[in-house]
This record gives structure tokens, sequence and C-alpha cells, in this order.
């Protein structure tokens, strides 16, 4: 140790978006301080967040302005002095303490780029776990574990791995979805700058269990910082002899390349993701065969969401039984859940399943951003549907929220206050699907136009009725007919915004607004 | 940004992916990144290089978002249009901007400097509206902090 004072100011995309580097730079420049980046602890809303380390404890100041440090330097910040952003001890702030952390522990705590720090924390103790238990032992705990796809889809892990290591062939792949486009998503891209190591380790034991010995990260290109990051932990681990040939003496060979997307969101969903990674267009394929069999190049290949792969080290070192205990029902463990949109106090928060949505929106959130009242939240991306107030108190997990006619998904959480119209809303869904649509089926990218022009008219008061039950027959025609969930889930906004807010329809709507 | 095209630069960039056809969207994005655009020329070297057809190329490039067949601006500006951003003012905001760049979405200015586009989430949710000018993510954007972004950027260059 250099006996220099240690400061932590995140490199993370919300932190930086709001001047972290410029701070960073200013604090650099102090005597006798020690810049740490770290990820973000997920308290967006305290963004730029800093934290010195005094007599061990880390205190915070935040948000942080790069016009504010000359005035923390003048409080002595670098002693925890009394500020008017002063926050406290990082580990009591009541945002963070309530939290359950599994996958996103490290996340905040450490440096992101640092193996010591990453080794002194945990890290790679999964793995270490998995070559003692081997593929099948890895394959028990993820069972036990009843982790699903962190995605959207919430498909058991383990039924997937066992697929794919039962299936034929010598070359098997792991194939990882950063392609995070939904709007009121950011876990992978803050998983992926916070702790990036973990996902790696996660591949790593992906690759190991099912007999895979390269994997592909298909990153999206909206996310310029979480590529540098990430490039640069993938040269770190190469480096010292995390990736390559026979990793740390164990006769396992595995590496990872990193492919970057190029805007289309389509490319989320699993199949098309494999198109753009062979170098094609994003058109989605049919199922069957599933990529389990005949995924990469036709070889068997898992396709994992980054918070799926980055849940797995704990699961190992901590044991499947114990991810289990945490949740509700069938939804067990942890989703780290997004608070977005129109709320005040937005953010990451890792909890179990079955805290309602209330809950999240008002204890964790702090209730709307204006202040105003909050009329609608969209659960689970574009796709999701709008959940009105009378539904507030649904306890997230995975079923309980498709009973009432929703979807959790990737578990983002979006907040509209009562300026929202959400006809509005409704045909974004649809222009946002003809946009997006990878144009192989006709339901999604005919269907979507049509569904615009419809809207169109029924807000026009052009036959009302008529066009309402005709865009009901729409709905249900994209829901039963597309190839995939871009036009399979379009209706899900759509139909949920009519139902539930069904006065934004009428001809008179937009002028009382 | 506009850089002449340039074969043997060309080819190189293209070797650094050792040629690999799978990488082909990596080696557009390349091209991207130097000339702003994906032209005629560069889609029959890549195709020539890569032993693919020009249409395979061209079906590629014309799919994807992030490729454009003509030179964007100097700087490009990209304003978030999805349902986070939605809810924390983006059309105000992006109304705005065209206002004060004169352009509608997806145009460059006629000076050539900015082009102003659309771009569908930056992961930057929880700090709504959010924009990007060329590759740094901005948060909490109003009218008047795109202003002073879009002066400081265009005094940096």
């Amino acid at each position: 140790m250099t006996g220099k004072i240690r400061v932590y100011v995140p490199r993370e995309t919300a932190a930086v978006s709001l001047g972290a580097d410029e701070v960073a730079e200013k604090i650099a420049a102090l005597k006798n301080v020690e810049l740490i980046r770290n990820g973000s602890w997920g308290a967006s809303w305290l963004e730029p967040l800093v934290e010195v380390v005094v007599d061990g404890k880390r205190i915070a100041y935040g948000p942080v302005q790069p016009d504010d440090v000359e005035e923390l330097v003048t409080a002595d910040f670098l002693s925890g002095g009394e500020h008017a952003l002063r926050l406290g001890p990082i580990n009591e702030i009541p945002y963070l303490i309530k939290q359950e952390r599994w996958t996103f522990f490290r996340v905040g705590l450490i440096e992101a780029l640092s193996i010591d720090d990453y080794s002194a924390h945990g890290g790679f103790k999964g793995l270490t776990k998995a070559f003692e238990i081997g593929p099948s032992g890895v394959l028990e705990e993820l069972q036990a574990s009843g982790l699903r796809g962190r995605g959207g889809a919430a498909f058991p892990t383990a039924i997937k791995w066992q697929t794919v290591a039962d299936a034929d062939g010598e070359q098997k792949y792991i194939a990882c979805n950063a392609d995070e486009g939904d709007s009121g998503t950011f876990s992978d891209r803050m998983l992926m700058e916070g702790d990036p190591l973990t996902l790696i380790e996660g591949m790593l034991i992906a690759g190991f269990a099912v007999g895979a010995n390269k994997g592909y990260i298909y990153l999206r290109s909206e996310y310029p910082l979480t590529k540098s990051i990430f490039a640069q932990a993938l040269q770190i681990a190469r480096d010292s002899g995390w990736l390559g040939d026979n990793i740390k003496d164990s006769g396992f060979d595995f590496d990872i390349e990193l492919h970057i997307g190029a805007g289309s969101y389509v490319c989320g969903e699993e199949t098309a993701m494999l198109e753009s990674l062979e170098g094609k267009a994003g058109l989605v394929r049919f199922k069957p065969p599933l990529p389990a069999l005949e995924g990469l190049f036709g070889k068997p290949t898992v396709v994992n969401n980054v918070v799926t792969l980055a849940s797995v080290p704990n699961i190992l070192s901590l044991g499947g039984e114990r991810y289990a205990g945490f949740g509700s029902g069938r939804s067990k463990g942890t989703l780290a859940f997004q608070l977005a949109g129109n709320v005040k106090r937005g953010g990451l928060v890792e909890k179990a399943f079955g805290l309602t949505l209330r809950e999240l929106i008002e204890d964790f959130g702090g209730g709307s951003a204006s202040g105003r009242k909050i009329r609608a939240v969209q659960v689970g991306g574009p796709l999701g549907a709008y959940i009105p107030e009378q539904h507030f108190d649904t306890p997230l997990d995975y079923e309980a929220f498709a009973d009432v006619g929703g979807m959790l998904g990737h578990g983002g959480i979006v907040v509209f206050d009562d300026t929202v119209d959400m006809a509005a809303q409704a045909r974004f869904a649809m222009e946002f699907c003809s946009i997006e649509s990878c144009g192989k089926c006709t339901p999604c990218r005919i269907g979507s136009v049509r569904g615009v022009e419809v809207i169109d008219k029924i807000l026009a008061d052009d036959n009302r009725e008529a066009n309402l039950e005709l865009l009901d027959d729409l709905c249900d025609t994209m829901i039963d007919g597309s190839l995939c969930a871009m036009g399979g889930m379009t209706p899900f906004p759509v139909q949920s915004a009519i139902r539930h807010f069904p006065e934004d329809f009428t001809p008179a709507a937009g002028d009382g607004k | 940004m506009t850089t002449r095209y340039d074969e043997s630069i060309a080819s190189e960039i293209i070797s650094s992916f050792d040629a690999r056809p799978e990488l082909l969207v990596q080696i557009l994005h390349a091209f991207n990144a130097r000339y702003s655009y994906i032209g005629d020329k560069a889609i029959r070297q890549i195709a020539d290089e890569l032993n693919l057809s020009r249409a395979d190329v061209h079906g590629v490039v014309s799919y994807y978002e992030d490729f454009h067949s003509t030179p964007r601006g100097k700087r490009v500006l990209r304003i978030c249009q999805a349902e986070s951003c939605q809810a924390m003012g983006s059309r105000a905001l992006t109304a705005h901007a065209e206002q004060a760049l004169g352009i509608r979405m997806g145009e460059t200015t006629s000076d050539g400097e900015t082009t102003l586009e659309a771009v569908y989430c930056l992961g930057n949710c929880a700090c709504s509206p959010a924009v990007l000018i060329d590759d740094k993510v901005h948060g909490r954007v109003s009218s008047e902090k795109l202003d002073d972004l879009l002066n400081d950027s265009g005094a940096a260059r």
C-alpha cells in the first residue's frame, strides 16, 4: 500500500454520462490520492457517487458534479469531512442495504478491471469448484438452483445446458446475449462494466459443463463504454491465464470473442443474434431446430443472457440450494430489477423475486421524478404490458405477473406519470415493431404497419368501434402467427393500453391533457 | 471524418480480421468508423476479399441501422426515442434539437457538421432522457443542456 488516500469514482455509463470522468480527473490531480475506477453500486440517482476510504470505511458523496470537487476539498472530504453531498458510509445507504445482492455483489465494490480485487472478493471460486466437481456436478448444482434465463424468456438454464452437453458433436459453443435492447434495462451493461470478470467466469463454467471451448459475446453497439471496458477485461483474463489453452493447468481450453452488434433490436432474439454472429443480416430463424442442437454455425450452442451466466459462479461457490432459497414459487433466486423512466430514484435493485411492484417503485424508487401521480408502468421492455395502478400490488415473479397479463422479462421497469398519453404509447409500440421487424414473417412485418394505421384511424374517430375490433383481430394474428417475440409480443403493450386506459383512445383524448 | 477511400488501407482492415466472412459485421464497423459510411467501392472490395457476393455484403449493410451508404456529418447526435426517455420528455427534446439544428431526424446539416439520428435505448434509462454524441453518452439532457453540449462539442473540433 502506498499510504495514499483511496478514492473510488465509477467508470460506468450512467455515472460517466453525468460527469464522472471529469470528476475523476479533478480528484486524480489532488495530492496523495489513489484513484480507483469501480462500477456503479446501482444507485444511479446518486451518480456520480464518489467514495473516500477513511479508517477502512468507504464514505460516499453524491451526486458530485465536476464543479463540486473544489468545495469538497475545502470541506476536507478526503478525511470524510461534512458537506451537503456527504451520504455517509456506503454500506449504510438504505437503497443498497435493502437489496439482496447475489449476482451483483461485487459491482461497485471492486475495481472493475483488477484480477487481484476480483480474486480477493471470491472471484474464480465458482470455476475452481467446477473443476473439482466436474461437468455433471455443475449441471446438478445448476438444477438445484432453479435458475431460469434472465434475458426474459425464463427458460430453465440447467435443461438448456444439459441439452447441449448431451448433444452429439465435437464442436460446441457458448453464445452470450449482451444485446440489451429493451428500454428500461441496463443490468447487463452494469455487470459488464462493473464486474466483467464474473461474466467471463460464468462463460468458462458453461463451456466446461457442456464441453465447449469457444465463447462469443454479442454486445450492442449502443454501449461504447461497455465495449471498451469489456475488451480490456478479456485481455486481462487472457494475460493472467484465465482464458486460453489449459486454463490454470486444468486441461480445459476456452477463449471468448467479443462481437459488436449494429443497431438492430431484433438481434436480441437468440436466433437473429446467431445469424448476426455469423456475419449475416439478423433474420430470425425457424425453430426447431433449437440452438441447443443446431445453433451457431450449425453446432450445439448454449445461448444465455449476461445476467444468467453471471449468476452461475456464485451458484457454484455458495451452492444451488442456497440460491433456490431466495424467491417465490417457481421464480427462484434474485432478479436485478432496473428502475427507469419517470422515477425519482432510478437504478438497479437486485432482490429476491416476490416483492411487489409498488414496493419497488415507491420504497426504492421514491415515486415519480416529476412529483406527479404515477399512471402506468411498463414492465419487461417494449414488448411488455403497461400496468395500471390497480395491479401495482402484484408480486414480481414470472407466474404472478403472467396472471395479470404482464411479463416480467428482463426486469426493466419504466415509470410514467399522469401526463402520459397511452394512445401515443400504443401507437409507438406498433411503430417500433415496424421499424425493427426483421421482415421474415408477415404478421410482424405487415401487421405492425397496419397496426399504426388502424390506431391512427381510431384516434381520428374514423369508424372507431369497427377499427377497435379490427385492431384486436390484428393483435391476435400477430400473437399467433409471428415467428418470434418481436411480432408475437408487440400486441401486449397495445392491448394493455387499450384495456386499462380506454379513455385515452377516445376522440376527446389529447384535448384535456 | 471524410477520409479518402484507399484500397490498400481497406485491404489492411480486412486482413486484420483474417478475412473471415463471419466477421463481416465487425469489418463493416471498422469501415464505418474510418469512412463514416460504406460506399460501393468498399462493398466491392469487401465482397472480393471475403469471397462473398456483392449482394451478400449489400444485404448486410442495408439491414443494419449502424451502417450507412452515404457519408454522415462530422458529428453524430443520436437522441434516444425509446419508452424510458419518452417518459422523461425525449419527444420535446427531439423537437428542440430539430429546431436548433434546422434539420429533421435522419438528416445532416447543410454544412456537413452534424447528423441527427434516432437511437432506441442507450441503457442509461435511470438517467433519462439520454443522448449519444459520437461515442459519448449524456444523461438527464434538458434542452438547455443539449444546447451546451452542441456548443461544446462544436467548439472542440
